[in-house]
């Protein structure tokens, strides 16, 4: 049993299902990510454990506690939201006081604990100025010093970020991941953002279609993605069709030409014409050494992208897409010219279809 | 002046003759009592009259009483309708219209016929039972006004976020509902309840046929028996309806520049 955890939840709108038979188990200071694209339930998910929904099946336990039914000012759960929802009547420290005002706690300890925060978020200058006075980043900052403020056990983010322009989001995704770690709290953020999911997380969720895809660190969702939807949704990634010769040894068939699977290709019948994984960046354009995998193919496509230069090779039915590094004294190949490439066979990774219900 | 922008200066002025010059004209009208020159005997006379001080109080009271009914009515329907129940929108818009479908005297008569004095619920056999019939029936004159106007309000900070912000922050409906939401829609609230102001003070309708002393009779009375005091009357109604309408812009102008700063 983890700090935060969440067993069989649904989530269905008449006769919509928005949410399947969520489980999961956080531990406490995990910081995890819910990844997917817009209308795969990450959010309902986030709001369930927050209180402003009601799971239509499941547990949600916090520290052991079933929360599930508890309205969301009984949970002691901390809520960062995309719009801010600073409270426009009040200054940024009667905001960030809120909390602690709604708890009665004592006049000088509230005091403290403002000054506390603000200065933990960067603004302690800021406390008499209104929300309206702030910028994005500023008001999204005080939104966080306000959700901390109260000590909450769990903190949920709902895509805090998407509302600002690119060289904040990632200074601040720095900043709460820090904060985070500091404070060894509980956090469940969501996004639709790969990249920030990847940098932030110590676990990724990848949800599709109200259904959890695939649990794992970035490293495991990036490199070995378990389904076609995370395989395409998490990073850029060739997923080549390759019939099944023999499951134990790994042995498939891309386009005629024999390559192994080293993670094997367990669960596929002899026969069978099933998607494979490959990341660009896992081929080499020359013959490599060892026991790589090689094809032989024809370059169809070279796109110069300043430092990386991108090239498609194609096979027959399938090509790959693969970087390399742009070499001054080095042309790129021409199009149309044959070339042999190179992967590990640990790279070349079957694929589920879906995840089950 | 380019050429292109001449026709819509000139539908401009028109508009602003059409409504201007009656007003002019009213106001002449009202300084010609003393006969040769220009005086303000009929404001004097208007002024010194008791039934203008008393029916002006009393309507101004009983504006008072319906602002006050009206925002324990929709402000709490508004919210609900925003936060918890959406999809009663468009019911309640409809409701909230109704008033400015059905003529006041219609209304009216249904009162008389539901409330009259040997109706289970007699609130036209006394005078201060009449006072509070006309209260609800301004309140709901005013209905489409105000509910309008809390709408909009509750519609420009996002309430249903601002609620969800405050409940994880630990606070319960009534810490909401008084600290985030009245003090966030106050601006839309004396929009209502201004308006709500102007519509009771010169309403004639309900107040004559419930028989209560408002301003709206005494206006219609003098307008019978007098040649210059209606004029000034309308005037002074003007004014005031007028301070109503310039107080909302002084204090929705603060919060217009506080959106457009950030």
């Amino acid at each position: 049993m983890g700090f935060l955890d969440l067993e069989g939840v649904r989530k269905v709108y008449g006769a919509n299902t928005v949410v399947r038979n969520f489980n999961l188990s956080i531990q406490r200071g995990e910081f995890i990510s819910f990844l997917g694209p817009s209308g795969c339930g990450k959010t309902t998910t986030l709001r369930m454990i927050a209180g402003f929904e009601i799971p239509s099946a499941g547990t949600i336990r916090i520290d052991g506690r079933d929360v599930t039914e508890l309205k969301p000012n009984q949970r002691n759960v901390g809520m960062v939201f995309q719009s801010y929802a600073l409270f426009p009547n009040l200054t940024v420290a009667e905001n960030v006081a809120f909390g602690l005002k709604v708890a009665r706690r004592p006049k000088d300890e509230i005091a403290r604990r403002v000054a506390e925060m603000l200065a933990i978020v960067k603004l302690p200058e800021l406390g008499d100025r209104y929300p309206y006075q702030l910028s994005g980043g500023q008001q999204q900052r005080v939104a966080l010093a306000r959700a901390l403020a109260v000590k909450p056990t769990v903190l949920l983010l709902d895509e805090p970020l998407s509302a600002l322009d690119a060289k904040i989001r990632i200074s601040l995704r720095e900043e709460i991941r820090s904060l985070q770690r500091e404070l060894d709290i509980t956090t469940v953020y969501v996004t639709h953002d790969q990249e920030e999911a990847l940098s932030m997380s110590d676990r990724i969720v990848v949800m599709s279609d109200g259904r959890v895809e695939q649990i794992g660190t970035p490293f495991e969702v990036y490199n070995y993605p378990a389904t076609r939807f995370v395989a395409s949704f998490v990073g850029t990634l060739n997923i080549l069709d390759a019939r099944i010769v023999d499951p134990a040894s790994g042995r498939v068939v891309i386009d005629g030409q024999e390559v192994i699977a080293g993670r094997g290709v367990n669960g596929a019948g002899v026969g069978e014409v099933r998607p494979m994984a490959l990341r660009p960046e896992a081929i080499t354009l020359d013959g490599g050494n060892g026991d790589r995998n090689r094809m032989q193919g024809t370059i169809e496509e070279v796109a110069f992208l300043g430092a990386v230069v991108r090239i498609r090779v194609r096979f027959g039915e399938n090509a790959v897409l693969l970087d390399t590094f742009n070499n001054p004294g080095v042309a790129p190949p021409p199009r149309g010219s044959r070339a042999e490439v190179s992967f590990g066979r640990d790279d070349l990774l079957l694929l589920q279809d879906s995840a089950a219900d | 002046m380019k050429t292109s922008r001449l026709g819509p200066w000139l539908i401009i002025l028109l508009g602003a003759i059409y409504f201007i010059v009656p007003l002019i004209a009213t106001f002449e009208f009202s300084l010609r009592k003393r006969r040769g020159e220009y005086s303000f005997d009929a404001y004097r006379w208007v002024f010194a009259d008791n039934r203008f001080i008393e029916s002006f109080s009393y309507s101004t009271f009983v504006a008072l009483v319906t602002i006050l009914v009206g925002v324990v009515l929709v402000v709490p329907a508004a919210y609900a309708v925003r936060v918890r129940m959406p999809r009663l929108r468009p019911v309640v818009e409809f409701v909230t219209l109704l008033p400015l479908v059905i003529p006041p005297i219609i209304i009216v008569f249904g009162y008389l016929r539901l409330y009259n004095s040997s109706s289970w619920l007699p609130m036209t056999s006394s005078p201060r039972a009449t006072d509070l019939l006309l209260v609800f029936a301004y309140a709901t004159l005013a209905l489409p006004y105000m509910y309008r106007a809390v709408d909009t309000g509750m519609r420009s900070i996002d309430a249903r976020t601002l609620t969800e912000a405050a409940q994880s922050l630990g606070a319960g409906w009534l810490t909401i509902m008084l600290r985030v939401i009245l003090p966030n829609v106050r601006v839309a609230l004396l929009s209502g309840a201004f308006l709500t102001f102007a519509i009771v003070i010169g309403e004639f309708t309900m107040a004559s046929l419930l028989d209560r002393p408002a301003f709206g009779p005494y206006m219609q009375n003098i307008g019978a028996n007098r040649a210059y005091e209606p004029s000034a009357l309308a005037i002074i109604a003007f004014v005031v309806t007028w301070a109503c309408m310039g107080l909302i812009q002084l204090l929705g102008r603060g919060r217009r520049q506080s959106v457009a700063a950030a």
